[in-house]
């Protein structure tokens, strides 16, 4: 550990948050239907979605109706994936010449396209064609994105509502977010990473002869106007297997750094969207403060295991001062730890070096991340509206204690609401602990484990946890396109997106339908320290001590081993 | 339900055209236009023209005339078709004997100081274009030795080639194998 890499730590950490405040605003104008610059260009685009869908965007829907819009619109994208995918092989635009893929992995990649995971069954060079690069990745990177922020436009919506019946236009929200928000950034942004070296091209490959004259067969994409929106979307599905490891798709620090901040700037922005939206700043501020705390922990934590000496390394008797094995010379430790923790804390999932590689303790802390519900921001909208299902959890625990209504935001929280967050929080822990308990005994999982022993057992709960926070990230030893693990990870994605989402959509139904209370000398201040205290509290307790037993088995028994391994060497 | 097929089914199409086609190919274009050596993958190409590589991507180098590369996971390794890496654990008993292994090859090839991590380890990518420039240093020797140079103008063109890091603290400190070896042909052709 040195200066130099706590400095870029804190950079990285700090900028994304910097840059967040003025684009959440942004957003907030965007999912208002306020007026915003890009309206000359744009609104004619927007009016033509609207008037060939038949939609009314000024029309409020009701939860159900909200969530059943929601739902209908991620069917058809499944439907989509699913069909371009098995059919690549008959359509054009396939210069490698890939046949269509297998049932199971095209039911598992659009499962985990649409839920925003991104988790890749399959190394993308080596099996999807560029029109399915193109058509599933791409197009879902964007719109799985803006799925996720209407759910914090609604949430927004419900609390400013006063005995409101709606809670906003489902489509609206995501026409205008995908076209004023993603569209543009995106744009931007491929354009700058191409200038930094990212590959743009509708060529498969190129022919190399080395220096030394063998062969050599350069897979290239149109990687740059992916990698934005991978980015941005907070998506985290690489167009190359080794993901943000892969020179082309992240060649220097510099792009590192860019390509890092994007995984969470979003995520923020749509904290200090919905803080303007629900006309709530200083209480946002505070739910802002507690995720960055935990975040800054959680990347600290991996920096500083992976500078303790590895044991293959001592064994050999090499330098042993960073754990080099599955990370890039050019990022080394400090921007590698760092990315564990944005991309793990964000619902990302790309990886800018190996995870399964990662010491014991810096995979659990990937892991542990992500087992909070992926708050620290968390995807755009979604992170932020999981985050107010904690806060909820907060005041109704301090209420407890006290022996008062709790209220949030001047609005009263009662049984039903608390009902539908530990729905929206419990399904987490039960599909993550659930399949990983199944799949530890069943020979037909086990056959997929390249590890024995406790890092076997952190493959599977990563898998799992990996897959129902809908990160996408993996401990890759795992060959998880076969039957089982493609089958079974694609329900866990998709209980880990759509059960939280309409419970949160069903609470914002219900607070939207609640007055608005002015706040009482006995209402509990939301967004001083003690707030924030309560609510690190509740995250660690809710997302942390469920998942304590299964992380001792794996992660925190093989850091052991590896002490014992250092150990017998000196 | 019903009600709801026709704006999914149309936003659907409309964004499949602007986003999955109309997106990558105006930025195709304007990469192209603006940027091409970037956007067609940053090749390197000998006198003749022949593209010897990438200088973005590593490539394997094994005589004792050019600096070696890290151990690559990425198909046979450096295969720019398959990256990948190792994906082992750090318990995996397979990585201690390969890094072993490896190590004690890299003491009778370059005996020196003490070995750097990267020299034994795969990076993530198997496709890393750099090495410390500890590991660099380490091979100064056997390059001058193999080409009949002195070893300080091997080590001239390595430091010549060490990026720093940016702004004095972003990314590491690096050497690219291919830059340098491109640059030792050049100047003592072996």
């Amino acid at each position: 550990m040195n200066w130099q890499g706590w400095a870029e730590i804190a950079l990285t950490l700090g900028l994304a948050v910097a840059i967040a405040w003025p684009l959440g605003v942004y957003m907030s104008r965007v999912w208002n239907g306020e007026r915003t610059w890009l309206d000359p260009a744009l609104k004619p685009v927007e009016a033509l979605f609207y008037s060939a869908g038949g939609i009314d965007p000024r029309k409020s829907q009701t939860w159900h109706a909200y969530a059943l819009a929601l739902l209908a619109f991620n069917a058809a994208g499944f439907v989509t994936v699913y069909a371009v995918l098995r059919l690549q092989g008959v359509l054009p635009l396939n210069p490698q010449g890939f046949a269509g893929v297998s049932p199971h992995l095209a039911f598992n990649t659009a499962a985990s396209f649409v839920t925003n995971t991104n988790w890749q069954s399959y190394g993308g060079e080596t099996t999807m064609s560029t029109l399915s690069q193109m058509l599933v990745l791409t197009v879902q990177n964007f719109v799985s994105a803006a799925t996720g922020a209407t759910i914090a436009a609604a949430l927004a919506r419900a609390f400013i509502a006063n005995r409101g019946e709606g809670v906003g236009n489902f489509w609206a929200d995501l026409v205008r977010t995908t076209l004023y928000v993603l569209l543009p950034l995106s744009i931007v942004l491929s354009i700058v990473l191409v200038a930094l070296g990212l590959p743009q091209t509708l060529a498969a490959s190129v022919d190399a002869t080395t220096v030394e004259g063998a062969p050599q067969k350069i897979a290239l994409f149109a990687v740059a106007s992916q990698e934005a929106i991978k980015q941005l979307g907070i998506n985290g599905g690489g167009v190359f297997n080794a993901n943000s490891a892969h020179p082309f798709e992240n060649p220097t620090p510099l792009t590192d750094l860019i390509t890092a901040v994007s995984i969470n700037v979003l995520g923020w922005a749509a904290f200090f969207a919905f803080g303007r939206s629900a006309l709530a700043r200083k209480e946002i501020r505070a739910l802002v403060i507690a995720a960055m705390i935990l975040l800054s922990a959680g990347a600290a934590a991996v920096y500083a295991a992976e500078t303790q000496p590895a044991p293959a390394l001592v064994a050999a008797h090499v330098d042993a001062s960073v754990n080099l094995e599955g990370k890039e010379v050019r990022f080394g430790a400090p921007a590698t730890a760092v990315w564990v923790a944005m991309t793990t804390g964000a619902s990302n999932g790309s990886v800018n070096g190996m995870h399964s590689s990662l010491m014991p303790l810096g995979g659990a802390v990937a892991m542990f991340l992500m087992q909070l519900g992926e708050i620290l921001p968390g995807g755009i909208g979604s992170g932020i509206a999981i985050m107010v299902v904690m806060a909820l959890l907060a005041v109704f625990v301090a209420g407890l204690m006290v022996g008062r209504t709790p209220e949030y935001l001047g609005k009263k929280v009662e049984a039903r609401e608390i009902q539908l967050a530990m729905l929206a929080v419990l399904i987490i822990p039960l599909s993550m602990l659930g399949f990983s308990a199944i799949a530890a005994v069943l020979p037909e999982a086990l056959k997929g484990l390249m590890h024995a022993g406790p890092h076997g057992l952190s493959e599977i709960l990563y898998g799992y946890t990996s897959a129902t926070a809908n990160n996408g990230s993996a401990f890759g030893g795992l060959s998880a396109n076969a039957p089982w693990w493609d089958t079974t990870l694609g329900i866990s994605m998709m209980l880990g997106r759509f059960v939280p989402i309409v419970a949160v959509l069903a609470i914002a139904g219900g607070l939207a339908a609640k007055p608005k209370l002015a706040p009482s000398v006995g209402t509990l201040p939301t967004h001083g320290g003690l707030f924030i205290g309560l609510l690190i509290g509740v995250i660690l307790i809710l997302g942390g001590l469920q998942f304590f037993p299964a992380l001792a088995l794996g992660p925190i028994v093989e850091h052991f081993q590896a002490l014992a391994v250092v150990a017998a060497v000196h | 339900m019903l009600s709801h097929l026709r704006p999914a089914l149309v936003t659907m199409g409309l964004f499949t055209a602007l986003l999955g086609l109309a997106y990558p190919l105006a930025v195709t274009g304007v990469a192209q236009a603006a940027f091409p050596y970037q956007a067609n993958g940053s090749l390197v190409r000998d006198a003749k023209g022949t593209v010897v590589g990438s200088a973005l991507i590593g490539q394997a180098f094994a005589a004792p005339r050019y600096l070696h590369p890290r151990p690559s996971a990425a198909g046979a390794g450096y295969d720019a078709s398959a990256s990948s890496g190792s994906n082992m654990g750090p318990m995996n008993p397979a990585l201690a004997e390969r890094v072993k292994a490896d190590a004690d090859a890299l003491r009778v090839e370059d005996p020196g100081a003490i070995i750097p991590a990267d020299a034994v380890t795969t990076s993530g990518s198997g496709l890393d274009p750099d090495i410390s420039p500890a590991y660099a240093d380490l091979q100064a020797v056997r390059i001058a030795k193999a080409r009949g140079l002195a070893s300080r103008d091997v080590q001239a063109v390595i430091d010549a080639h060490v990026q720093g890091r940016l702004l004095g603290f972003i990314g590491q400190p690096r050497v690219n194998v291919l830059a340098v070896n491109r640059a030792l042909d050049a100047r003592a052709p072996g």
